[in-house]
């Protein structure tokens, strides 16, 4: 399949259960690699075939990722996941001299008013519920600065205010940079006037804008295609 | 749950406690015998090696059963440069024995009292750092990095004892008579060498301190967490991991030296795979993933060793096996955690202090913990 994203678009990639949307994200991100095909980053004059980099250079070029489950550490506190998640000279040397400037100190401060955790930044990370786990790594990914933006469910098993919450989270992030999201709840989906990726098998079935998408048959046939019942997809899906 | 800062009287306690027990420390020669002196100093070099050994297991979740090569090393640097003090002009005893007849090229510089002592720290560090960039690079870890730390323990013991002409063999190298030409035994080289261990495990201790609270412990401590995510936040675990490991084994390597200026002999059952282990049961009994656990640990249970050797000398290993038994079960934040639970609110400090992850036994979603220890 062939999936192009323009600077600071905001795409959602959705399709049934086991359609490779992670792995998608996975070989974005460098995680996977893929047998046959290239990921292209930042296109014609100083483009980088991402999929022969290792993880770590992948970040450092600027594609974020967040997980389908959180992963934060647990061990460390709020304060110190958004220390070390800053955009920052991440090599032995530099990290063990790094200080905190004011201006760290201010990003953090101000990415901690965003998430809403400013209260809890010295607790644990892994005493947040699911939902503050969430926005931690929402938060961390921000501060790393990354051009891409790969989110993976970040509503998944959310409370409606929480879901509430991420999604006025997620506009503020898509002012400026490229975000692709990978998503179940078509509600969620409808309130971002964007494209619309549908993925199948490992394949790409459609694309196209929300309505376009739901109007296409073989989207409805597949993606909710165990509720045989097209409208399913226009309605509570 | 509160939010628990570090309250300026507690940090005060902290403080007093540090400072009473460095007064002890100082204070020793006044109160202890000569042989009570001399064990003291060797349980302090131990709380050297387990200071590094914390620093990779409890704070960077890698678990080695190989620090005694590490250990090793350093007492046989220092050992050789007493050999040749001892000998005078002539070859090592034990070189004649074996039929050499000159004195082979790398054992020349050991001469200079600082080139032994910056190679009983060097080496190790470079050991790890190879071993260390063949594993963690090809992301070997877990418990197949901690097998193959053992396999480093059986070739290098196999090694030194194979190589008798060089190494001394199974006896290892004894037979020390002065440093910097006065007698290792006379009552004020005892006390130099007491406080020059007291300073380097001081030295050591700040320099972990320091490692700990700097940002760069905070990303092994990440790298505990889930190594995987932090490759995702561009890092290069790998390199930490090397990083952690060289120092760990640079302070192991240090720990030995004072271990031979103390004892008098390093063989190359230092180096075994039983001490290995013991010191990794120093760390787990004093407190993992807490400087000072690490260094209460070796102290304790090496002066306890002693006492239990003095009267039974048969039961130490046992003792041991069901004291660590006891430790993991009931007590895994070991002794310091102990008396943290005991201290109640007084005791609980900054979460973000010095506190594994696990104590709460959270889920690691992407990335398990990788080793069980
Ligand atoms: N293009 C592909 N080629 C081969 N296997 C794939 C491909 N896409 C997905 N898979 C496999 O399908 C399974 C489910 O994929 P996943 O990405 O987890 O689905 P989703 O996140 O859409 O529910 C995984 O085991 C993955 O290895
Ligand atoms: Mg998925």
């Amino acid at each position: 399949m062939d999936l192009e994203l323009q600077p600071g678009e905001l795409r959602f990639l959705i399709g049934p259960n086991g359609a490779g949307k992670t792995t998608m994200l996975d070989v974005l991100c460098g995680k996977v690699k893929p047998s046959s095909g290239k990921v292209i980053f930042r296109g014609r004059a100083n483009a980088v075939d991402v999929s022969k980099r290792r993880e770590h250079e992948i970040a450092r070029l600027g594609i974020g990722r967040k997980f389908q489950t959180p992963s934060v550490f647990p061990g460390l506190t709020v304060d110190e996941n958004l220390e070390i998640a800053m955009s920052q000279n991440r090599g032995v040397w530099a990290v063990l001299r790094a200080k905190t400037s004011k201006f760290d100190r201010m990003r953090i401060e101000a990415n901690l008013e965003l998430i809403g955790l400013a209260d809890k930044k010295r607790l644990r990370a892994g005493l947040l519920s699911h939902g503050e786990k969430q926005w931690l790594e929402i938060g961390m990914l921000l501060l790393q600065e990354p051009e891409v933006l790969l989110l993976d469910e970040p509503v998944a098993g959310m409370t409606d205010r929480e879901t509430e919450k991420t999604g006025e989270l997620l506009r503020q992030i898509v002012r400026k940079r490229t975000v692709v999201v990978v998503e179940h709840d078509m509600e969620f989906v409808r309130r971002f006037a964007s494209r619309v990726t549908v993925m199948h098998e490992g394949k790409l079935l459609k694309e196209g804008t929300m309505e376009e998408v739901q109007r296409d048959e073989r989207v409805a046939e597949v993606y909710l295609g165990r509720r045989r019942d097209a409208d399913a997809v226009g309605s509570t899906a | 749950m509160p939010v628990s800062p570090t309250t300026t009287r507690g940090r005060l306690w902290l403080l007093a406690g540090y400072g009473a027990a460095l007064l002890l420390l100082l204070a020793a020669p006044l109160y202890l015998s000569d042989f009570r002196l001399n064990l003291l100093a060797k349980c302090l070099a131990f709380a050297i090696a387990a200071l590094g050994l914390d620093l990779l297991w409890g704070y960077t979740g890698i678990l080695s059963l190989g620090h005694g090569v590490f250990f090793g090393l350093g007492g046989y640097a220092m050992a050789m440069h007493l050999k040749l003090e001892a000998s005078g002009g002539k070859l090592p005893d034990f070189m004649g024995w074996t039929g050499v007849a000159k004195l082979p090229w790398f054992w020349e510089p050991f001469r200079s009292f600082a080139f032994a002592a910056a190679m009983g720290i060097v080496l190790p560090a470079l050991l790890a750092l190879f071993l260390g960039f063949f594993t963690f690079r090809n992301r070997i870890r877990g418990v197949y990095f901690t097998i193959l730390t053992q396999a480093l323990v059986i070739i290098v013991f196999t090694l030194f004892v194979g190589q008798q002409k060089y190494t001394g063999g199974t006896n290892g190298l004894t037979g020390f008579a002065t440093l910097f030409g006065e007698p290792l035994k006379s009552p004020g080289m005892k006390t130099a060498l007491y406080f020059a261990t007291v300073a380097g495990l001081l030295a050591a201790f700040l320099l972990c301190r320091y490692l700990v609270k700097s940002r760069l412990g905070k990303v092994l401590r990440a790298i505990r967490d889930g190594e995987n995510r932090v490759r995702f936040l561009g890092f290069d675990p790998s390199l930490y991991q090397m990083a952690a490991f060289a120092v760990s084994a640079a302070l192991a390597g240090l720990a030995g030296m004072f271990f031979v200026l103390h004892v008098g002999i390093i063989s190359p059952s230092a180096m075994a795979i039983v001490p290995s282990v013991e010191m990794v049961l120093w760390v787990a009994i004093g407190g993992r993933g807490t400087l000072i656990g690490a260094v209460v640990g070796a102290v304790v249970l090496n002066e306890a060793k002693s006492g239990l050797s003095e009267s039974f000398p048969d039961m130490w290993t046992f003792f041991l096996g069901g004291l660590f038994i006891v430790a993991t079960v009931f007590l895994p934040g070991g002794l310091v955690g102990l008396v943290r639970q005991l201290a109640g609110p007084f005791g609980r400090r900054n979460p973000s202090h010095e506190q594994l992850g696990e104590s709460s036994g959270e889920q690691q979603p992407v990335a398990p913990r990788e080793h069980s220890g």
